[in-house]
């Protein structure tokens, strides 16, 4: 096989893959949607408000979820101390969990209806990618030089805005730009807690597609905020490349150290347990709510009575559709990150844009593309294999930013020395690229089954088989009478929290060393 | 992802947990005598298909068991299929878009508040199926038969008995706005809620297209507590589960499943509906157009109207049946009242209105 076919054939899937699930189904909804008063839309005093709010309250979010994560960042780079992988799991934590889920237990600490709720959501939702993205970069970074610049009398804040924050812009900025990307297009938690007093884009997509079913007031807003959100990618790949180049990176072992004077330790806990204190509150609400009546909510997901669907049914069915859908997405992720690391940079760094698209898409946008364009040439609509696809979609995004850097950092020569003494390009790609690239997989995989666990978008929009999953099965329960129903959704979602805090753990350990953007 | 979670649990209130009261005189009095019998397939032919598929929305596909239509399957050697599509509006949406290729062969669970949408976009093949005998013609809103009504429900707002013990809980609408009932009132937001559109509904029937916006402002004087969706104004913010307000926007079958979840259980219903409240919402079914089988899922709609479904109804959906020969479960005949004339609204003047009223009324109540 040439290195050309080979390449072909290594670009195919991620190409059909987000051609075929993605752009299509999109372009299929938004034509059939936008029409007359497109215009009327886009300049209507309503939307214009809309707009704003999104804006601003995306900006202040962004600030903000900044000034909670930076502190935890510092220290998470600086010290090495009993937990520490734990609390760097638990942080993550919320991420991935669905956000009816949180907005409900955001609401009982009485946050509804305020600006500072959705705010104090964000925040929460977000800490774990600042933390993760700069952290990353910040606890490998070789002290060497800042040590020189004190020993040449620099003081300490000279030192760091001299030396480390030059290097860790790129990855702040990086980070920045993706916090902003998900409270831009926010949408569970400014439903749930701003009671529509306020409304994102994405709220808005929603209340026009699903309540007034106006689909082309619908197709123009989707069309206004995938504007936004490809300047926002666009932005992050700027900073996020600027950010791989030349950066000799230490093992976190070697840079890392235990805190040595009191004041150290002081500070090292004082922000540990400052931040865990801030993330915890709601999930603190959540576990108490499922022991509301004693352990009636537990019992009911052993024997749920009347359910048609068992919560034993809905976390195998999760399981499941998270382990197909993480497969789905390594394969699909690494062969984009592949191509990616290899093609040239304008082609390259779109591609890759694409591909981070389905983040920033409104799920009802996906969801009705779907149903509009999937019907041939086989009927995916509603196949079971849809739901691991769909997750895929999200998923493979977090796949591609966990290997890229690693196959980036591959040198060429050692591709080239394996050609040169006769390795096919599928050779090379398979005992070069992939023995190397392993592991970085295996943590991008871990990231996409634990995005699936969580995944309540596009699906939920779509006509599927009746496989219910965790975070769909918890909101089910949400609107059933009865308290027991209450508790139990409460308890199922203690059971999605742990799940997900196992996952990442284990991610972790497989990380250590690693050189991942998130 | 996250961002979009949300997307359901608001949208699947809408039918979640329907309920209804009504007619227990009815019920007992004809149950001695069923006009019908479960279909039996007489138009059985060779061309039956081997499934036949339901599109609905997430709330009555969550209680579909392997019970719910094994007696069809066992009478027609017809499998049915439910796909779930999100919250009514989105599955009419879904089933409007999918007209030429539908997914599915029947849609269950339109209500009449989009009823004239999906009408208006001709996605129903008419059937007149022969059980509408049983079914009362207040129901029947579709006189060329594109649509079958299968249940109802009533919203109510719902009180808190232990919170009126000295004092009388209020009797209408009306009385909501006065100052012996300030602050104790939790509503759903109609832009957000099933039942809190249909308490919109209500108010508009009640005091017209130029008293309500006067109402609602008096409401909101009055400390009307507004929240995004049912789960929290019931579970939350409802005294009788923890809150402080007294009297939330719920469903007349609300107080009957309080006594059917109880634990430890209990013998007086918790909680009660205030009947002259109660604003009527009905769900129907009908044979999508590009079905390939309008026979066989002709059939399945009598099914559907059959007491063998029916009966199903109740405590499954916390709706109650169309068909009136069915009995209801004792605790829907004790614990609810019988909504003595259920507000309603005309579909069409709905459909019309609908959008601009949730604006105003957005503008209104929250400002935006």
């Amino acid at each position: 096989m040439s290195t050309r076919a080979g390449r072909v054939a290594l670009a195919i899937v991620p190409v059909g893959f987000i051609g075929y699930l993605f752009v299509y189904p999109v372009a299929r909804i938004l034509m059939m949607s936008v029409g007359e008063g497109f215009g009327d839309v886009l300049t209507s005093a309503s939307t214009r408000s809309v707009v704003w709010f999104t804006l601003w309250q995306a900006a202040v979010s962004t600030l903000l979820t900044f000034v909670v994560a930076m502190p935890l960042t510092a220290v998470l780079s600086h010290f090495s101390f009993p937990g520490r992988s734990l609390i760097r799991a638990m942080v993550t934590v919320p991420f991935v969990l669905p956000t009816v889920v949180v907005g409900s237990a955001f609401v009982a600490l009485g946050l509804s209806n305020s600006i500072w709720g959705i705010l104090a959501a964000h925040v929460f939702f977000n800490v774990a990618v600042v933390v993760r993205t700069v952290g990353g970069v910040w606890s490998r970074l070789d002290r060497g030089v800042v040590e020189a610049a004190r020993s040449l009398g620099a003081s300490p804040l000279t030192a760091f805005v001299r030396t480390t924050l030059p290097i860790l812009g790129p990855s702040i900025a990086a980070a920045l730009s993706i916090v902003f990307l998900f409270t831009f297009t926010s949408f569970g938690v400014v439903l749930i807690l701003g009671g529509l007093t306020y409304r994102t884009i994405e709220v808005q997509i929603y209340q026009e597609a699903t309540t007034f079913l106006d689909l082309g007031a619908a197709g123009a807003l989707a069309i206004l905020q995938l504007v936004g959100v490809v300047g926002i990618l666009w932005a992050y790949g700027r900073y996020q490349r600027t950010r791989s180049v030349g950066l000799e990176l230490a093992a976190e072992a070697r840079v890392l150290r235990p805190a040595r004077s009191d004041t150290e330790r002081a500070i090292l806990w004082s922000v540990v347990f400052g931040t865990l204190g801030l993330l915890a509150a709601p999930l603190v609400v959540l576990v108490g709510r499922s022991f509301r009546g004693g352990l009636a909510g537990w019992e009911f997901l052993v024997d749920p009575g009347r359910l048609a669907i068992t919560p034993g049914e809905a976390i195998t069915n999760s399981l499941f559709f998270a382990v197909v859908g993480a497969l789905i997405a390594t394969v699909v992720g690494m062969a984009a990150a592949s191509l990616i690391s290899r093609g040239s940079t304008v082609v390259a760094s779109s591609f890759d844009t694409v591909l981070m698209l389905p983040l920033g898409t409104s799920a009802v946008t996906i969801g009705f593309g779907f149903l509009v364009a999937l019907d041939e040439p086989v009927d995916l609509r509603g196949s079971v294999l849809l739901v691991p696809l769909a997750h895929a979609l999200v998923a493979v995004p977090f796949v591609v930013r966990a290997t890229l850097p690693t196959l980036r950092a591959i040198r060429a020569d050692l591709r080239e020395a394996a050609a040169v003494l006769g390795a096919s390009p599928r050779q090379v790609f398979r005992h070069v690229d992939l023995a190397i690239v392993a592991r970085a997989a295996m943590v991008g995989a871990g990231f996409a089954a634990a995005v699936s666990l969580g995944e309540f978008g596009a699906t939920s929009f779509i006509v599927r088989p009746n496989s219910v999953t965790i975070p769909t099965l918890i909101f089910r329960l949400l609107g059933r009478p009865g308290a027991v129903t209450f508790t139990g959704a409460m308890a199922l979602s203690v059971i999605l929290m742990l799940l997900t805090t196992a996952l990442i753990l284990s991610i972790d350990r497989l990380r250590a060393g690693e050189l991942g953007e998130f | 992802m996250r961002t979009t979670a949300l997307i359901l649990a608001v949208g699947m209130l809408l039918a979640a947990c329907g309920d209804t009261t009504d007619q227990g005189t009815t019920t007992t009095i004809e149950a001695a005598a069923p006009t019908s019998e479960p279909t039996t397939p007489t138009t059985v032919g060779t061309d039956l298909p081997e499934t036949l598929t339901i599109i609905s929305h997430d709330s009555f596909a969550g209680g579909v068991t392997e019970e719910t239509f094994a007696a069809f399957t066992a009478d027609t050697g017809i499998e049915v299929e439910v796909l779930p599509a999100g919250d009514a509006g989105s599955m009419t949406n879904q089933a409007i878009l999918t007209k030429d290729n539908p997914v599915a062969d029947v849609l269950f669970g339109v209500d009449d508040s989009f009823l004239s949408r999906a009408l208006g976009e001709d996605i129903f093949e008419p059937y007149e199926s022969s059980l509408l005998t049983d079914v009362p013609d207040r129901l029947e809103l579709d006189p060329e038969f594109r649509v079958t009504p299968i249940d109802f429900g009533d919203v109510c707002i719902n009180y808190d008995v232990a919170a009126y013990t000295d004092t009388v809980p209020p009797l209408n609408i009306e009385q909501l706005a006065q100052p012996e009932y300030a602050s104790d009132l939790v509503v759903e937001s109609p832009a957000t809620s099933s039942p809190g559109l249909a308490f919109l509904f209500a108010t508009i029937a009640t005091f017209g297209e130029d008293g309500w916006q006067e109402y609602w402002t008096t409401l909101v004087d009055n400390g009307v507590n507004i929240v995004s969706d049912w789960d929290t104004a019931y579970y939350q913010e409802f005294s009788h589960w923890g809150g402080d307000d007294p009297l939330v926007v719920s469903y007349a079958s609300s107080p009957p499943a309080e006594v059917i979840f109880a634990d430890p259980p209990v013998d007086e219903a918790p909680t009660g509906v205030v009947d002259e409240t109660c604003y009527r919402q009905i769900e129907f079914a009908g044979i999508l157009s590009g079905s390939d089988h309008p026979d066989a899922a002709g059939l399945l709609i009598d099914f559907m109207l059959s007491p063998s479904f029916q009966e199903l109804i109740p405590l499954t959906w916390f709706v109650f049946p169309a068909n009136e020969t069915v009995d209801l479960p004792q605790e829907f005949i004790d614990y609810t009242l019988v909504p003595a004339s259920p507000i309603s609204l005309d579909p069409a003047l709905v459909e019309e209105n609908r959008e601009r009223w949730i604006e105003e009324w957005s503008e209104l109540v929250l400002g935006s």
